[in-house]
């Protein structure tokens, strides 16, 4: 038993350095230095001062940007500091009633707006940092977005179409549009 | 389901399936008897070790000794991550200057981490240090996955070996199964996962100016925590503006490779693979999804060599997948259905080249249903319990597929080596169900199951299932666990459920909006967790030294072959009954009332 007891704490304690400690820092030096944007969280660098992160949204509410999935965090939406989803179940009241309250906003921002709104644009994201809408919510504040800064459709849907991805290696996931990179490349085009 | 839908669920499993043989024979050579090209490229760091522990790997053990040297190893491991926790506010590498995790919470999280469970009542990004999460957390991840791994070859031994009294030497086992399967892998997918943008550093947060500044309202609180009223006797509120955000790092990459690759499903941040930083693109999504049943996998095929007949081996494996297609195409056609809560609204829900459509509260855009569904049921059909969408937010029947793969008993993939060890339980039932029915001694692999070998398949079977329903009844009878409940109706009960089965399963995944950081969860969960690993392991290794003592039964005409389709149907069927009796009243208060009340 005091055999195994020893055996046990050296054995602990190897695997601690060898796992523990060699490992990450193996990983993060190989990381830095091949990966070095990614591993220190796709930051956007405008005038040499990071504005965001391109893998972390943000919160939108002014009609003259595209607005992101809605966001659970508390206290504020999009708070990076604390990630997380509703945990709102299919049936509960709260949940009808957010979206309820996400489509008036939207309809208040564009009251000439009566198509339906897409899915994704009244439900909270699972992470709550979700940096990215569908195609068909950025299609659907499109005109709003282009009415707002008084440019053409023509001249935002260039924009969009250049910011949409489609899904990876054609097969995987989503079709999905970054809405900070967007609203940046927005900025930019009237500076 | 759409065409990508299939398409996605279709080309993950060809990948899987390619992969299995040339990562079980892998697996083979390590764990091999003989010495090969594989263990002598490493003799050298493993002789160090061996010496510096005291360890002579030409020790034979028992499998009593065995089972002592696996539970010694793991309670210390619980012990050091709990004082790490304890502690952390004293130690480097804690650059937010986290405080002390609380006692019940750390303890919760040890065994959950020691259990290969994974269990989270915290909040990665906002409780731990980088140094817990590097050298307590992550080394449980591979300690934990290396002991389900070392156990399961002990286990396949008994089989294989004829009248010997030893089933192996734990610390060589454990030492291999880290070394060279979980290491090299997951530094491998540690650089995939960072080449796609999860963050490997050791920077304090970063600050950001956003773009819009925007603001919050919050009630105004007291000392006490009321709520101030104004003299009309509304609540008093404050707005807040918002000019920064705050960026989480830390050295994600590292663990995240480990937690997916020792099914072990513990998130750095408390998004889990939702967050961005831990799974940012479609890519790491499938790559996460690959590591999961990898090892499982690969375990199967191992299996098969070790045991002298592959089609063994494929036979479990076909066995896994039997259940778990259809299981996944039912998860992935139920939450692009949709809710019907959202239907009368204006609301567009149907997929369409321009967006996935269906449910996608909880969810994230890039990974739409296809890439969620299939990670939810992955995520439960091994135990691994990494979420990367929100399964509190799936449809009632989208989110009863979770809770019944981990109600099966982690035996579908499992976790690494205990889903293999679990079925190799449900396998000694079958047999001795089939033996039964023909009214002839049952065997196994070439060894006879006699009373013994029952006793501790049923044992490994049904210890889970009581905890699950016993856990359970407690926690609803009990003020302090009803407390916990976030949604109302049923699906407060499937929350309740979810959680126990999770634990008494080592899952780990949850309907997060439970609110378990308290004393009565974590000390339940803290129980079950322990229970369902530790001494169900050591009966399957009672099992195996008893096997292991036995001689081989040459095949004979009253022999069932256990390669056949008829077998694998049998085994499946077995797996299928005992999870269902056991579970269909419970799931009948919970998912399926809540379903049948949907959309009225």
């Amino acid at each position: 038993m005091s055999k195994l007891l020893r055996q046990s704490f050296v054995l602990l304690l190897l695997m601690t350095v060898i796992t523990g400690v060699l490992y990450p820092l193996l990983a993060t030096g190989v990381a830095q230095l091949v990966f070095p944007r990614q591993a220190n969280g796709s930051l956007i660098v405008k005038d040499g001062k990071p504005v965001g992160s391109a893998l972390i949204g943000q919160s939108f509410t002014d009609p003259k940007y595209f607005w992101g999935r809605p966001s659970a965090t508390t206290p504020q939406a999009n708070n990076g500091a604390s990630s997380g989803g509703s945990n709102l179940g299919p049936t509960n009241p709260a949940l009808t009633d957010a979206a309820k309250q996400r489509i008036a906003a939207l309809h208040a921002a564009d009251p000439g707006n009566t198509a339906p709104v897409p899915v994704d644009l009244v439900t909270a994201s699972g992470s709550g940092l979700d940096p990215e809408i569908s195609p068909a919510a950025a299609q659907y504040q499109l005109a709003r977005v282009a009415k707002a800064r008084g440019l053409s459709t023509a001249q935002v849907q260039a924009l969009l179409n250049e910011y949409t991805r489609g899904r990876q290696l054609g097969v995987l996931g989503e079709s999905r549009v970054n809405v900070l990179q967007l609203n940046l490349a927005l900025d930019a085009l009237q500076r | 389901m759409t065409t990508n839908d299939f398409l996605q669920v279709g080309l993950y499993l060809v990948v899987l399936l390619l992969l299995v043989k040339p990562v079980g024979s892998y697996m083979a050579l390590v764990f091999a008897e003989a010495p090969n090209r594989v263990t002598r490229f490493g003799s050298r760091v493993e002789r160090g070790i061996y010496r510096l522990c005291g360890i002579r790997d030409d020790e034979a053990m028992g499998w009593k000794r065995y089972a002592l040297a696996m539970l010694l190893f793991n309670v210390l491991g619980v012990l050091v991550v709990y004082l790490l926790q304890r502690m952390q506010q004293w130690l480097p590498l804690n650059p937010q200057h986290f405080a002390a995790v609380s006692p019940d919470s750390a303890m919760n999280t040890a065994i959950s981490f020691a259990t290969n469970t994974n269990w989270q009542g915290y909040a990665g990004e906002s409780t731990m240090s980088y140094l817990t999460q590097m050298t307590g957390l992550a080394v449980q991840n591979f300690l934990s996955a290396a002991t389900g791994i070392a156990v399961l070859v002990a286990v396949v031994r008994g089989f294989s070996r004829r009248s010997s009294l030893s089933i192996g030497n734990f610390w060589v086992d454990l030492t291999r199964s880290t070394l060279y399967v979980l290491l090299p892998l997951s530094l491998l997918i540690a650089l995939l996962l960072v080449s796609q943008g999860v963050v490997q550093n050791f920077k304090s947060y970063v600050d950001v100016p956003v773009v819009q500044t925007t603001s919050y309202t919050e009630t105004v609180k007291d000392a006490a925590g009321n709520a101030l009223k104004d003299a009309a006797g509304h609540d008093v509120t404050k707005e807040t503006p918002v000019t920064i955000q705050t960026l989480p790092m830390g050295p994600a990459a590292s663990q995240i490779a480990i937690k997916m690759l020792g099914t072990n499903g513990g998130g750095f941040f408390n998004a889990n693979s939702a967050h961005p930083y831990e799974n940012p693109t479609p890519f790491s999504n499938f790559i996460e999804m690959l590591a999961i049943f990898l090892v499982p996998g690969g375990l199967c095929y191992m299996f098969g060599v070790q045991v002298g007949d592959r089609r063994q081996g494929w036979a479990i494996l076909a066995t896994m997948l039997v259940i778990f297609i259809p299981l996944t195409i039912g998860l992935v056609a139920a939450e692009q259905a949709g809710n019907p809560a959202l239907h009368g609204l204006a609301v567009d829900a149907h997929a369409s080249a321009l967006q996935a459509g269906g449910n996608m509260e909880g969810k994230e855009t890039r990974f739409g249903i296809a890439s969620s569904g299939l990670f939810a049921a992955i995520t439960t059909a091994a135990s691994c319990g990494a979420v990367n969408a929100m399964h509190d937010s799936l449809t009632p029947l989208g989110g009863l597929v979770p809770m019944w793969l981990m109600q099966l008993g982690e035996v579908i993939f499992g976790g690494v080596g205990s889903g293999l060890y679990g079925m190799l339980a449900f396998a000694v039932v079958a047999v001795f169900i089939a033996g039964l029915m023909v009214g002839r001694t049952p065997e196994y692999l070439g060894k006879k199951i006699e009373a013994y070998e029952m006793k501790m398949a049923s044992l490994a079977v049904l210890l889970p299932c009581a905890l699950v329903v016993i856990g359970t009844a407690i926690a609803v009878m009990v003020p302090a666990g009803v407390a916990g409940i976030a949604n109302p109706g049923a699906h407060g009960f499937s929350e309740i459920l979810y959680a126990v089965s999770s634990a008494s399963n080592n899952n780990g995944s949850a309907f997060g909006g439970l609110s378990a950081n308290t004393p009565f969860w974590n000390v339940l969960l803290g129980i079950c967790m322990f229970l369902a690993r530790f001494p169900l392991a050591i009966a399957m290794l009672a099992m195996a030294g008893s096997l292991a003592a036995k001689r081989h039964v040459p095949e004979s005409a009253g022999t069932l072959p256990t390669h056949t389709p008829l077998f694998v149907t049998l085994l499946a069927c077995v797996v299928i009954v005992v999870g269902a009796l056991t579970f269909l009243p419970a799931l009948a208060l919970g998912p399926i009332a809540e379903s049948l009340m949907s959309g009225h």
